[in-house]
């Protein structure tokens, strides 16, 4: 059988793998470098009888998607930096109301307004919290086209699981490349039909909320929610590259990872003990297998295109001394000759 | 024994829940859920509807209503509304808003709910201010009406005109149904009864968007005997706020 490899965009692959996780709701404002996924399921949901809304602000969309999830169907909204930053409120409402959406980042250059060049200055936000409370997001890191679509899926799959807001962190690079990608069909069950509003008929109402007004109602939320996060750090994935004998460690993911992965193959060719440790899941991050491995080089450097953010959490976990960082920003790629250099 | 037979004349709706109040004496938002319960009932739809509750006074909504609900972030339930409504369109959706929530942070999501033609139906308590904060202007404040941030009245030349909201909505084809009652007297009471059922039976025809304002008491806020905050309502509330129909497709 002839493979059913297409070439495809970035952004376009999370839109094709959404639908074929059976995303069948999806609403989007304009932004760049994005704005090949909207106009992909503007086309392509009404072919398999889904919603496709244009809203009027990225406030609207991500509140669009908690209604939607909250009746049920695997809902999905994508932006760049700055529409990212005002969902956040309405992240943190389904996070309390324990709903399950996939919102995509594909990161630009920041703050502000910044640019529409492909950046990773987000990752804070994705991971610490972003919108208010105590809340976490598992947040999935693909580094190639094929990673586009099938963390999508993986995405639903763990929204639905765990009944919470799970992010792909992408940035423009990732979404505007063009790549061979397989999207297959990615079928699971979920329990839907136990919690979502379709009306009350012959049961109890059900009720989405996240207000508790008495402190001890609002701390038992908390205490269970904790309790899922500490459930949802079972998640941990990663990928390892030539780190078996490696003696000096790179740490980078997403379009850092492919920058870092050709500095190792060359350095390999060299003689040279290099290896990758490229986390997929950035929230829960892969701790301990990073701290086993963190153990066994005498040098570790992160590389990020921002001013070092995950940075952060590897000298969390591997302590200060033995951290390097390189970090371009702006929408800047990381240099292998500079990694190089760094790593020599 | 005779056996009478009797005919209760007075009865909880069954979409409304015998609960406590949390509202304030004298405050109009039991009366108009009660009203939304009543015609819950009528139209026999309770198991089919699913209601959104604002950040308000009205936040707790879903304590008193006996149906599917949810809560949405403040001024956004056009938008979660049309989420659900959007994914189950067999379903009657309908959101309950004060003016705060609607008119000031929400107003981007009411227009294009609006313009979108939405077949959803909004269910709009004016009281002229921000009640759960502590009584603030909102969108409806009267021209030198007193508030906590309005101490010297509301200036045309420092915080501007209130909003007409049925004279910006009918404008809009995708609109179907507009009307504004009073919480004054029963006979009003039952008007407004009158257009909230109005409203579903448009969205139950699949006609389009369909909105109901509502004016209504305040009595702590605006510093008022519960009858006199009434008064105040229907002398001049309902005066720069016309009741009535406003449109109907």
């Amino acid at each position: 059988m002839s493979s059913s490899r297409i070439l495809i965009s970035g952004n376009e692959a999370v839109g094709e793998g959404a639908i074929k996780a059976g995303c069948r709701f999806y609403a989007g404002y304009p932004i760049t470098p994005q704005n090949e996924l909207t106009a992909y399921m503007a086309k392509r949901l009404p072919e398999v009888g889904g919603v496709f809304i244009q809203a009027e602000s990225e406030l609207a969309a991500i509140n669009m998607v908690l209604g939607a999830s909250a009746a049920g169907a695997r809902a999905m909204t994508t932006s760049s930096s700055p529409g990212i930053s005002l969902m956040q409120e309405a992240i943190s409402y389904m996070a309390g109301m324990e709903l399950p959406a996939v919102i995509v980042n594909i990161m630009r250059g920041g703050p502000g307004l910044g640019n529409i060049a492909g950046a990773q200055g987000d990752y804070f936000q994705a991971t610490k919290g972003g919108g208010h409370g105590d809340y976490r997001l598992i947040v999935l890191a693909p580094s190639c086209v094929q990673e586009m679509a099938d963390f999508t899926q993986k995405a639903f799959y763990l929204a639905f699981k765990y009944k919470n807001p799970v992010m792909v962190l992408a940035d423009g690079y990732l979404g505007q490349m063009m790549e061979p990608a397989e999207i297959k069909e990615f079928n699971f069950e979920d329990d839907s039909p136990s919690w979502r509003l379709d009306g009350a008929e012959g049961r109890e109402p059900r009720l989405f909320r996240s207000l508790y007004l008495p402190v001890e109602d609002l701390e038992g939320l908390n205490i269970r929610l904790q309790k899922k996060y500490t459930e949802m750090r079972r998640e941990e994935t990663w990928r390892e590259y030539y780190t078996e004998d490696a003696e000096a460690l790179l740490v980078a993911y997403g379009t850092c990872a492919r920058v870092c992965r050709e500095v190792v193959r060359l350095g390999r060719e060299e003689g040279r003990k290099w290896g990758l440790f490229q986390p997929i899941t950035l929230w829960p991050y892969p701790e301990r297998r990073l701290k086993e491995l963190g153990r066994k080089v005498s040098k570790v450097l992160v590389v990020e295109m921002s001013s070092g953010q995950m940075v952060e959490d590897v000298r969390r976990i591997l302590g200060e001394e033995k951290v390097g960082f390189y970090g371009r920003m702006g929408g800047a790629l990381p240099v292998k000759e500079e990694i190089w250099k760094k790593l020599i | 024994m005779e056996k009478i037979d009797m005919k209760p004349l007075y009865r909880i709706p069954q979409t409304l829940r015998y609960v406590p109040t949390h509202y304030c004496p004298g405050c109009g938002h039991g009366i108009l859920h009660r009203v939304v319960a009543e015609v819950i009932d009528e139209l026999g739809i309770r198991g089919k509807t699913i209601g959104i509750a604002p950040v308000g006074c009205a936040v707790i909504a879903y304590k008193y209503l006996d149906i599917d609900m949810m809560e949405a972030p403040h001024g956004r339930p056009p938008a979660v509304a049309t989420g659900i409504k959007r994914v189950r369109p067999e379903k009657i959706v309908f959101t309950y808003q004060g003016d705060g929530d609607l008119l000031a942070i929400g107003m981007g999501e009411l227009i294009h709910t609006a313009l979108r033609g939405e077949n959803i139906t909004i269910i709009f308590i004016n009281n002229s201010l921000y009640g759960m904060t502590g009584g603030q202007m909102a969108p409806t404040t009267l021209l030198g009406q007193i508030t906590a941030t309005t101490p010297y009245g509301r200036r045309i030349k420092e915080e501007g005109y209130p909003l007409d909201i049925m004279k910006t909505l009918s404008q809009f084809p995708g609109v179907a149904y507009l009307a504004r009652g009073a919480i004054t007297h029963p006979r009003e009471v039952r008007k407004i009864k009158r257009y909230v059922k109005k409203a579903f039976q448009c969205q139950m025809e699949g006609k389009g968007f369909s909105l109901v304002e509502v004016l209504s008491p305040c009595p702590i806020n605006l510093r008022k005997e519960p009858l006199e905050a009434m008064k105040w309502v229907e002398e001049n509330l309902a005066k720069n706020f016309p009741p009535g129909e406003y449109k109907e497709l």
